[in-house]
């Protein structure tokens, strides 16, 4: 018995040293932006400030175009989840309910797709918009989405897979067609799937560095990852900016955890377990 | 044509029209690319005149290119460090929180935060945070009595800087060891204590086994994404200092991207596929052949 307590504290305190080690970053982050460039650049490092400056928040809205980078972002985000859930639902739901020849061959290239770095395809794709005129618009970004995203079809088949064929066949002799059938049968039933799968755009949407870096090139049009990274290379030392910034990128992503966590924790294992 | 027959055929006809919006967007946005790229990597284009043939030359010049080597050696250095680190690190913590302790969810969630920052927000945070100077990590190791490296401005302590910065994101990958433990029977326990067995043997002959489905699909997730690896890299170092963190990805942006050399880009992209290929099969025959596989279905 004796034995048994002495490994249970043990545990507890490797996990309280591993939540610190997790944890002090987060702090350093909030009270770096809190902090007058006198803290900042104190020696030795001070953990809080000697004076709490909440209007380093106020700079950032006011001074930088930080309102702009965040409606940018709000725009390509909202746009690109617009586009994935359409797309992508209704190619998840070809691949689940019909038979087509050929189908099992092209599902896996699905996934093969998944596999293939960006970095093979960014060069031709950059080419293409570009002959098109769309590099320094949203475009790029945006309208690729509603051709279907490799993640949420799958996502959103496994799923499909689950709803009971009875279901479909009653509304079929209600003479409901394949449409109605995806509108009133399919998709009222898959909302944790939906929802599952708008969570991952949103974060890649939100976060995403490499596509925007390619393809906006205008101050007024950058989103928010990019507009901090140039903020970084064009003032250096404003660390208290910088980390209010990240702050808030990461505010929203926070929340949505708190709101979501089980969607959340569920999809990365869904993910993680099924494939 | 009989009656099945033509239903069948309307059948697969309105099922290729729902899947028609992905079917375009791969030809145009996946398969073009792809070949488009190969073209290109026997070329010379600046993506701005038209591509010229040049046959073999990028590819040569390639392998010529010591800061192809190095960039590949970089890669490969996060890798094999980093990769085997998070997957030890997040089993040890599943492990730890898949025993009867109070406050789980708290842990879980303190746990698994840092992985959902944005990595413009990881990288500029761990940029500052690792500060020889001014951040807290150097004044921590100084009070301890320990040496005080340049961390991202010191070559020989650049790559483990970034690989530090990376273990902080690894809970995305310790949910997953956890649903897969809590999936293991407890039957199995249970047989292996009557029979005598320890903890430490019933680690080696019950959980890791039974978890090897998911280490393969973590340790697949984990090459693919620490060969592109690009933005922490971009951010925190842009390859330097004196190329310690030039990474592949990093060097195919500038090559593309900053010097306009699209097509020596392309021919380095298809280098990344193959290496990504390779890797990834040798990761499923190394499983096949040591992985327990028995209770999970292939699909």
């Amino acid at each position: 018995m004796k034995k048994r307590s002495l490994g249970k504290t043990w545990i507890y305190l490797l996990l309280i040293a591993g939540a610190v080690f997790f944890m002090i970053p987060f702090f350093w982050m909030f009270s770096t932006s809190l902090k007058s460039y006198d803290d900042v650049f104190a020696f030795p490092p001070v953990w809080w400030p000697s004076e709490v400056l909440w209007s380093n928040y106020a700079d950032l809205l006011v001074e930088l175009p930080f309102l702009r980078y965040t409606l940018n972002t709000v725009i390509v985000t909202g746009m690109t989840l617009l586009g994935f859930m359409l797309s992508s639902s209704v190619v998840a739901f070809g691949f689940s309910y019909f038979r087509i020849p050929g189908k099992k061959v092209l599902f896996r290239i699905l996934l093969v797709t998944l596999m293939i770095p960006p970095q093979v395809t960014m060069i031709p794709q950059f080419v293409l918009f570009n002959k098109l005129g769309w590099v320094g618009t949203f475009l790029p970004l945006i309208v690729p989405t509603f051709f279907g995203g490799a993640f949420s079809i799958f996502l959103l088949k496994q799923f499909f897979d689950t709803v009971p064929r009875e279901f479909s066949d009653a509304a079929k002799l209600d003479g409901a067609n394949e449409w109605k059938i995806f509108l009133k049968v399919y998709l009222p039933l898959s909302k944790p799937a939906l929802a599952t799968s708008a969570l991952f755009i949103f974060i890649w949407t939100w976060t995403d560095f490499l596509n925007p870096l390619i393809y906006l090139n205008d101050d007024r049009m950058y989103t928010l990852s990019i507009g901090l990274q140039q903020l970084s290379t064009s003032r250096t030392t404003a660390w208290p900016q910088l980390m209010g910034g990240s702050v808030l990128m990461t505010l929203p992503i926070i929340v949505l955890f708190f709101l979501a966590q089980k969607t959340f924790i569920q999809g990365i294992q869904v993910g993680g377990i099924k494939s | 044509m009989s009656k099945v027959a033509k239903s069948r055929l309307r059948e697969a006809r309105i099922g290729l029209l729902f899947l028609s919006p992905w079917l375009i967007g791969l030809a145009v946005f996946t398969a073009y690319p792809i070949i488009a790229s190969l073209y290109f990597s026997f070329t010379h284009y600046s993506g701005l005149s038209s591509p010229r043939w040049a046959g073999l030359d990028n590819y040569v010049q390639l392998f010529k290119d010591p800061l192809f080597w190095k960039s590949i050696y970089n890669t490969l250095y996060l890798a094999i460090i980093g990769i085997p680190l998070a997957q030890v690190l997040s089993i040890l913590v599943a492990l730890l929180l898949n025993t009867k302790v109070k406050f789980l969810g708290i842990f879980r969630t303190l746990y698994f935060l840092p992985s959902i920052v944005p990595a413009v927000a990881t990288a500029l945070l761990w940029k500052w945070f690792l500060n020889p100077q001014f951040g807290p990590v150097n004044l921590l190791l100084e009070k301890i009595g320990l040496p005080t490296p340049g961390w991202l401005t010191d070559p020989a302590w650049s790559k483990p800087a970034l690989i530090l910065t990376s273990v902080w994101g690894v809970g995305g990958a310790m949910v997953i060891y956890l649903a897969g433990l809590q999936n293991i029977p407890t039957e199995l326990y249970e047989a292996a204590e009557l029979d005598g067995a320890g903890k430490i043997a019933r680690l080696f002959t019950i959980t890791l086994p039974m978890l090897s489905p998911v280490i393969l699909f973590n340790v697949v997730m984990g090459i693919i994404n620490s060969f592109q690896s690009f933005t922490s890299v971009f951010i925190m170092t842009g390859g330097g200092p004196e190329n310690s963190t030039l990474v592949y990805a990093l060097s195919i942006y500038r090559n593309g991207f900053q010097f306009y050399k699209m097509g020596y880009a392309s021919a380095m992209a298809w280098v990344l596929l193959i290496m990504t290929s390779i890797a990834i099969v040798f990761v499923f025959k190394f499983f096949g052949k040591y992985g327990y596989f028995g209770g999970v279905d292939k699909q």
